[in-house]
């Protein structure tokens, strides 16, 4: 399977993907991001469009929009009670917007798929390259903050007491994540990336009460996930994505039963 | 010496003044208690000790060799909430760049730890804790930069007796090795067993002096 060099760069790029996804989306969980994580990768649909309309690669469009309109979520839901109903105010437009830009386009149906649905198997070596870079940058920023986020994400409270300041890493760790939501559309689409910077870590919060331990088991459920997800793919034919995202699925359910009986021992 | 000094402290929100020329200093070893009804501005007087609200006039001087330790009143832990003990209490290390902690900051969350009694449950999620253990660890957390000052918001209000009790203890127990404590509450039995002095605001008013003068409740108050 590794002899044939497409499936070589999608295992180098999901397993970039994987560790990024991993580590943000520990911070993504204890932000209570997962909705807005949604709402990015609709945005970045928007912005695929748009590059497909205007001849760009897609991950450029999609990087322009989702980094843009992460920050005016964030400014606007500064407020938590108004943060549902703008980011689907947000959602919304982009989802209208990525549908313009795919009706104006030419070549709108199968790019439409890619985006939505992820095209790991048909990633260039350039466009690995871009991945690993970006994904290095995403890691060396996140490293560079790493205490001051983790004091905000897990006590926001304590936080704003110790003096840490929050608007600051609010709006870096939503450009990150909007990176990190660009990325990871290449290898499952913009439908199912929440899966990845959601699910890996909402299941390693019931297997261990670290955050650097929280990572390195996220990291591993999504480095499980996508794979596994590439390697079934391989052997069926049938799309990645699915695969994955039943994978994570299972691992979820499992965290899930894992933590009930633990609870009732 | 004074770790706090508020001068002619005037607070409004719009047209509502809270809290009206209000004076009083916090000194060195001082178990400041703060009484008083509800709304009656003892968590606006905090808020604005802590730099989030700016006073209309008068000032607050908090000299540069005070270091302000706060254990609020809420924080949003819930029962999913994963961190363990031992790692939240960590969340309070200085922002350094360094992503893990060094040998000594390792020292000190155990010392905090031992020191709070919260050796045998460092590994329970923080979210799986006791109202007491909770508090215990806020406690930790707030005195790991080493605090001078430490200000306690209502951090009694949800336990019961018998936690009450341990968790002053504690706190007293810092406060005899130097520490200055100000502690909000609605408790005038726990004011007056475990402060050293008074500050007590009322509509319009204020008293403050040694804890053997404290006035009794008045209707309104809660005893």
């Amino acid at each position: 399977m590794l002899t044939l060099s497409f499936m070589r760069h999608a295992f180098v790029a999901s397993t970039f993907i994987a560790i990024i996804c991993g580590i943000i989306g520990v911070f993504v969980v204890a932000r209570n991001l997962s909705f807005l994580t949604h709402t990015l990768s609709e945005i970045g649909f928007a912005g695929g469009a748009f590059a497909v309309f205007a001849g760009w690669p897609a991950l450029n469009g999609m990087i322009l929009f989702t980094m843009l309109s992460s920050v005016i979520v964030g400014q606007m839901s500064i407020k938590e009670s108004r943060r549902e109903a703008v980011i689907s105010a947000v959602s919304a437009l982009f989802i209208g917007l990525g549908i313009l830009f795919l009706s104006l386009s030419s070549q709108s149906a199968s790019s439409a798929t890619s985006i939505l649905f992820g095209s790991v198997v048909g990633i260039s070596l350039n466009e690995v390259w871009q991945l690993v870079y970006l994904s290095i940058l995403v890691l060396i920023i996140l490293l560079l903050m790493y205490r001051r986020l983790k004091f905000d994400s897990f006590d926001s409270i304590g936080a704003q007491v110790s003096g840490i300041n929050q608007t600051v890493i609010s709006v870096i760790f939503l450009l990150l994540l909007a990176l990190s939501v660009s990325v990871a559309a290449q290898i499952v689409g913009s439908l199912l990336i929440f899966i990845l910077l959601t699910l890996p870590a909402a299941s390693a919060k019931y297997f261990t009460h670290g955050v650097a331990r929280m990572i390195i088991l996220a990291i591993l459920f999504s480095l499980l996930g996508t794979w596994l997800g590439l390697f079934l793919g391989y052997l069926t034919d049938w799309p990645v994505s699915f695969f994955i995202a039943v994978i994570e699925v299972i691992i979820y359910t499992t965290a899930l039963l894992y933590s009930k009986f633990i609870e009732s021992n | 010496m004074a770790v706090v000094s508020v001068d002619d402290l005037t607070i409004a929100y719009g047209n509502h003044t809270v809290i009206d020329h209000l004076s009083f200093s916090i000194n060195e070893g001082d178990f400041l208690v703060v009484v008083g009804e509800n709304g009656v501005g003892k968590t606006t007087l905090v808020r604005s000790m802590l730099g989030f609200l700016k006073p209309k006039s008068g000032t607050i001087t908090i000299p540069q060799s005070t270091r302000l330790g706060y254990v609020p009143q809420f924080r949003n832990i819930d029962e999913e909430y994963p961190l363990s003990i031992r790692d939240f209490v960590a969340l309070n290390t200085k922002p350094r760049l360094l992503p893990w902690l060094t040998k000594s900051e390792r020292n000190r969350v155990e010392r905090m730890i031992r020191e709070n009694n919260l050796t045998k449950i460092a590994e329970r999620p923080l979210g799986l804790a006791s109202g007491g253990e909770k508090q215990r660890a806020y406690l930790a957390q707030a005195l790991l930069p080493n605090p001078n000052l430490l200000i306690l918001d209502e951090s009694t209000a949800s336990l019961d007796n018998e936690m009450k009790y341990e968790l002053l203890d504690l706190v007293t127990r810092f406060q005899q090795n130097g520490l200055s404590v100000m502690f909000i509450t609605h408790d005038w039995d726990l004011a007056k067993q475990y402060g050293t002095r008074f500050l007590y605001l009322s509509p319009g008013s204020y008293s403050t002096g040694p804890i053997n003068e404290l006035p009794s409740p008045v209707k309104g108050d809660k005893k």
